[in-house]
């Protein structure tokens, strides 16, 4: 086994550690944790696929912002207060629902026929994407500036306390 | 030295990311706290990162498409992260709950 492979297995160990105790933890601010050991567990996938900037963009949204803000929000919803009403009566079914989909998509992987390996794995400088990002995806790149903005306003309206509660 | 691409097959990537889908699947189908689902979307959601950027490194890394679609993934599950946590706080306003089963007014 190369040095690689060995860093693959052990990355994608952690992930899925961290994505079952996601959605195994008793605890709400527990399953936090988890899923931000899965989310810096994912970045460094990245950086195995030599993509370092979506390794450091994941760090810095996923490891860092969006799990502070769920846990805010579990601090403020208090679901940390009730144990017992994290896990509905359904499990049974939905394990059943959830390996019957995994094995479809990985019996899917390994019937199928995939491109093979494309030789040397380059590295995409930090340059060549900011200009096919700001060049050829400038479109694309604008409209998720507005949807970033629409949810920023939205989130603020949504969260003002009215004059009258 | 061989290239991670050369030492790793693309179908152990592919198959790391549908296991953490459907772990995914499994945390939106079995959680009750509104919060906690949003989580398991999450997790989904970097599953699909995942396979984006397989992709783009084993098949066209002189375009690597893949890796901006990963971006934008990554900006909307923040805007949707932001958006949807606003909405379950109006909601625990309102109704004292996170929990989605007592949320059921629009059911008939």
């Amino acid at each position: 086994m190369t040095v690689a492979q060995g860093v693959f297995y052990l990355i994608a160990a952690l992930a899925v550690t961290g994505g079952l105790g996601v959605v195994l933890m008793r605890s709400a601010v527990h399953a936090a944790l988890f899923l931000i050991l899965a989310m810096l567990a994912v970045a460094g996938l990245y950086i195995l696929l030599a993509s370092e900037f979506l390794a450091l963009v994941q760090v810095l949204i996923y490891g860092g912002a969006v799990t502070v803000l769920l846990i805010f929000a579990l601090m403020l919803t208090r679901a940390s207060d009730l144990p017992e009403t994290m896990v509905g009566s359904q499990w049974p079914l939905a394990a059943v629902v959830s390996s019957l989909l995994g094995g479809l998509l990985i019996a899917a992987v390994a019937t199928s026929n995939w491109p093979g390996d494309v030789g040397e794995t380059t590295l995409v400088p930090f340059e060549v994407l900011g200009d096919a990002l700001f060049r050829r995806w400038a479109v694309p790149f604008e409209i998720a500036s507005l949807v970033l903005l629409v949810a920023l306003v939205g989130a603020i309206v949504l969260s003002h306390q009215d004059e009258g509660e | 030295m061989e290239a991670v691409t050369q030492q790793i097959p693309l179908e152990h990537f592919l198959v790391l990311s549908a296991i953490l889908f459907s772990l995914g699947v499994y945390g939106v189908l079995t959680r009750r706290n509104a919060v906690l689902i949003l989580m398991s979307i999450e997790l989904m959601l970097n599953a699909a990162s995942v396979n984006m950027v397989a992709f783009a490194a084993y098949t066209s890394p002189e375009q690597f498409i893949g890796i901006i679609f990963a971006i934008f993934i990554i900006t909307i599950a923040a805007a949707e992260a932001g958006l949807a946590l606003a909405i379950i706080l109006r909601i625990f306003r309102y109704r004292k709950t996170a929990n989605v089963d007592e949320i059921d007014e629009l059911k008939w």
